[in-house]
């Protein structure tokens, strides 16, 4: 027996967590607690994970092939992407940093936009494979979304101290804009997906 | 009120299942998805206070001093964050020079100020006016202040600063440094679920 709050007929508060009654008339339900609007499920959570979702991914091309930073100095100008900002640490010794920033800004924002995918898909597809797994997921996605700004704040530190000293000038680069965007929406993206919506479907199924 | 008290629904899987009471540091875990559904928390408006009131001058230094000191041919330059924004907004990224103000000064600042208000007359056993709402505004901002990601970025900047200049670490860097650990002393120790049976205890 495995009662959840929507067979019970309760709501949940996503904002303090009370329980409440379904109410008999129709409208906007509210927490009897703190006011906050109370739905069974996030309202339109798989339409808006996907809209949010493909605009992330859209966009991950030109934050990618866009320069993030423009550098002029004496020696010429240059300008890097995220990637060959990556392969300059690399290349100039810094492997360390290297991989930091590879992770932050290469593999998490990769790895959340496909695990996020999956997560619809499954949801979509009514597969009852491993939940609590793909529970777990939704938590990682949550948790690690935030450190792919890294990023944009090398920009913004290299940009102000690099101008007032007038060795060379650095320019943020329309890459900036396509990168925090992706960030901003994935971020949106994971809190648009319910992830109860994983455990609803291993419940129709069990029950016929 | 028409709810039980002692039930709760798992937020990730909508299990309903009783509250039970977590031994010292320990925590209690939905029992079918296994997700970590509370702490236990011991004095938490007390201890919360004390990290909120830290965090407030610490974020004071960290806006107010330079972040890092660049020295060119015996010249220091500063910047604080202060300027690093405004650098960003006068090159025309101005919507990442919002995102960076948001993230690193407006959200942290909005929390702590909601946290003061909240928990200094909580202890006195008070509920101030207005807390369910600022509650959850607090709750909702939280994942948008990122200390911790800027400090992260002011360090590989650091590291690839010292390959054109010599580098000097400016106040405010060990400010975040330390506002760093203290928003995640205020993330641990921090406990809605009592301030929430406060108020309704109030009611």
């Amino acid at each position: 027996m495995t009662p959840t709050a929507l067979q019970l007929g309760l709501l949940v508060c996503e904002d303090c967590a009370l329980l409440s009654r379904r109410p008999a008339r129709p409208g906007q339900a509210r927490c009897p607690r703190c006011g906050a609007p109370v739905h069974p499920r996030r309202p339109d959570s798989l339409a808006r994970t996907w809209a949010l979702l493909s605009a992330a991914i859209v966009l991950y091309f030109p934050a990618n092939l866009l320069p993030i930073m423009e550098t002029s100095s004496l020696f010429g100008s240059q300008s890097d992407t995220i990637l060959s900002g990556i392969a300059f640490l690399w290349d100039s010794g810094s492997w360390s940093i290297a991989v930091v920033v590879f992770v932050a800004s290469v593999l998490v924002p990769i790895a959340k936009m496909l695990a996020l995918a999956l997560l619809a898909l499954s949801v979509q597809a009514r597969w009852r494979w491993r939940p609590r797994e793909r529970t777990r997921l939704y938590r990682m996605i949550e948790l690690v979304g935030r450190w792919s700004m890294l990023d944009i704040y090398v920009v913004t530190v290299l940009v102000a101290l690099v101008q007032v000293s007038a060795l060379a000038s650095i320019h943020a680069g329309p890459g900036t804009i396509a990168f925090g965007a992706v960030v901003v929406l994935t971020m949106f993206a994971s809190m648009a997906f319910d992830p109860r919506l994983i455990w609803d479907t291993t419940e129709s199924g069990r029950n016929g | 009120m028409t709810q039980s008290v002692s039930l709760i629904a798992c937020p990730y899987c909508d299990l309903v299942q009783r509250e039970v009471h977590p031994p010292e540091r320990g925590s209690a875990r939905c029992w079918r998805c296994e997700s970590v559904l509370y702490s236990a928390q011991r004095d938490s408006a007390e201890r919360t206070l004390a990290f909120t009131l830290a965090a407030a001058v610490l974020l004071l230094i960290a806006n107010v001093f330079p972040i890092l000191e660049l020295e060119v041919q015996g010249q220091r330059h500063a910047s604080t964050l202060l300027g690093a924004v405004r650098a960003l907004w006068d090159q025309d990224v101005r919507s990442v020079a919002i995102l960076v103000c948001a993230t690193t000064m407006v959200f942290p600042a909005i929390e702590v100020a909601c946290m003061i208000y909240m928990l200094a007359p909580l202890r006195a056993g008070r509920i101030a006016p207005g807390v369910p709402t600022l509650l959850r505004i607090v709750q909702a901002i939280r994942p948008w202040g990122m200390v911790e990601v800027f400090m992260l970025g002011v360090l590989v900047s650091l590291v690839k600063l010292a390959h054109l200049a010599t580098i000097h670490a400016g106040t405010a860097l060990w400010a975040f440094g330390a506002l760093m650990m203290t928003f995640a002393a205020v993330a641990m120790s921090f406990d809605p679920r009592a301030v929430w049976s406060r108020i309704e205890l109030v009611r």
